[in-house]
């Protein structure tokens, strides 16, 4: 029953391609080849990223990323996070991961948003292929207004999730460190 | 490809290194791993669905119809929502935004799908939700349609 709900939304896509063979099966083979592709890719780049992320929830000091990404960290901070998120790196999903460990280590919510958005966005190789079909200027453009958009949605976020702490709204990583953290707040 | 070797080369060295100075410390970094994997497993499954459903259902024929068909405001927000919804590599994406800017649509059209298209992960929200939250996954892409929809326009007017 648990597995049953835990997968329930991958079941429910699951229907949705077996109605779209019945109906449409051009279509429903074309995003059969396309989940395809895109498993590949995943199943790649997924387990090296949750061992990084692993080897980095044990091994970086939670005073190192509070001081380079933490609410103290002012433009400094602001611009780590978009030097970051703008290397030439894997798709956005790789990110979400990050992201969360960087939070529980003390980053700031307006610096993630700045990392996960100017990763999303603002990617140098992605820039590249822009500038060559829409134009240096068009590029350039939606460069600078992006920045000041993910700024003022960092400002925005931080305001409304910030008054919490982090374990208020970020789903726990596994039980046994949230039961570590939990006892070491009450000792 | 590149990437691949790059994190997995970068990996190895991380590996190594925590290997030399803790066994300890690398075993427990490995049951963290796999534990965040196996409890992300289901949102990536999904997400891998919906990526073939949008990309199967809205083929690159598709949106050039959507977008093509309309002009102004109506296809602006359009094209607004399908890139919301859609998940394109950059480099199918943009050459796509640029025959449709060749063949009539407007700046501020081009600009709403390329802004949400990279700001507005829809496809990849079940995922996210998982990891960062509800809270934090619907504020920022709800910012982020928000935004690019502004950013939309004063494009438009500016360009």
């Amino acid at each position: 029953m648990m597995i049953l709900k835990k997968f329930k939304l991958p079941i429910l896509i699951g229907c949705i391609y077996v109605a779209l063979a019945i109906f449409a099966p051009a279509t429903a083979g074309r995003s059969a080849w396309v989940t395809w592709d895109y498993f590949k890719e995943m199943a790649l780049i997924m387990p090296p990223v949750f061992l990084l992320m692993g080897l980095m929830e044990v091994w970086v000091p939670k005073d190192k990323i509070q001081k380079w990404l933490g609410s103290g960290s002012g433009i400094k901070g602001g611009l780590i996070s978009l030097a970051l998120g703008t290397l030439p790196t894997g798709p956005l999903y790789v990110a979400f991961p990050m992201t969360a460990t960087l939070l529980r280590k003390g980053a700031s919510i307006i610096n993630m948003v700045i990392f996960l958005g100017s990763w999303a966005a603002l990617k140098i190789p992605q820039l590249m292929v822009e500038i060559k079909f829409l134009g240096i200027s068009f590029t350039g453009v939606r460069f600078v207004f992006t920045l000041t958009a993910l700024v003022l949605m960092g400002f925005i976020m931080e305001t409304i999730l910030g008054r919490k702490s982090v374990m208020g709204w970020l789903p726990p990583e596994n039980e046994e460190i949230m039961k570590k953290q939990a006892g070491k707040m009450k000792a | 490809m590149a990437t691949i070797i790059m994190i997995y080369g970068f990996l190895a060295v991380c590996l190594l290194m925590s290997l030399i100075k803790s066994k300890e410390k690398s075993k427990k970094a490995l049951k963290v791993a796999g534990k965040a994997l196996l409890k992300t497993a289901p949102s990536l499954l999904a997400v891998l669905g919906i990526v073939g459903l949008t990309l199967g259902i809205l083929t690159a024929e598709a949106i050039s119809g959507l977008v093509g068909a309309e002009a102004g405001f109506v296809a602006t927000i359009i094209a607004a929502v399908l890139g919301a919804i859609t998940l394109i590599p950059s480099l199918v994406a943009f050459p796509l935004a640029g025959s449709l800017l060749r063949s009539g649509a407007t700046v501020m059209t081009i600009s709403a799908f390329v802004t949400t298209l990279v700001m507005v992960g829809m496809v990849t929200a079940p995922m996210e939700m998982k990891i960062l939250g509800k809270k934090f996954t619907l504020l920022r892409n709800g910012l982020g349609f928000l935004a690019a929809l502004i950013i939309a326009g004063i494009m438009g007017v500016i360009l």
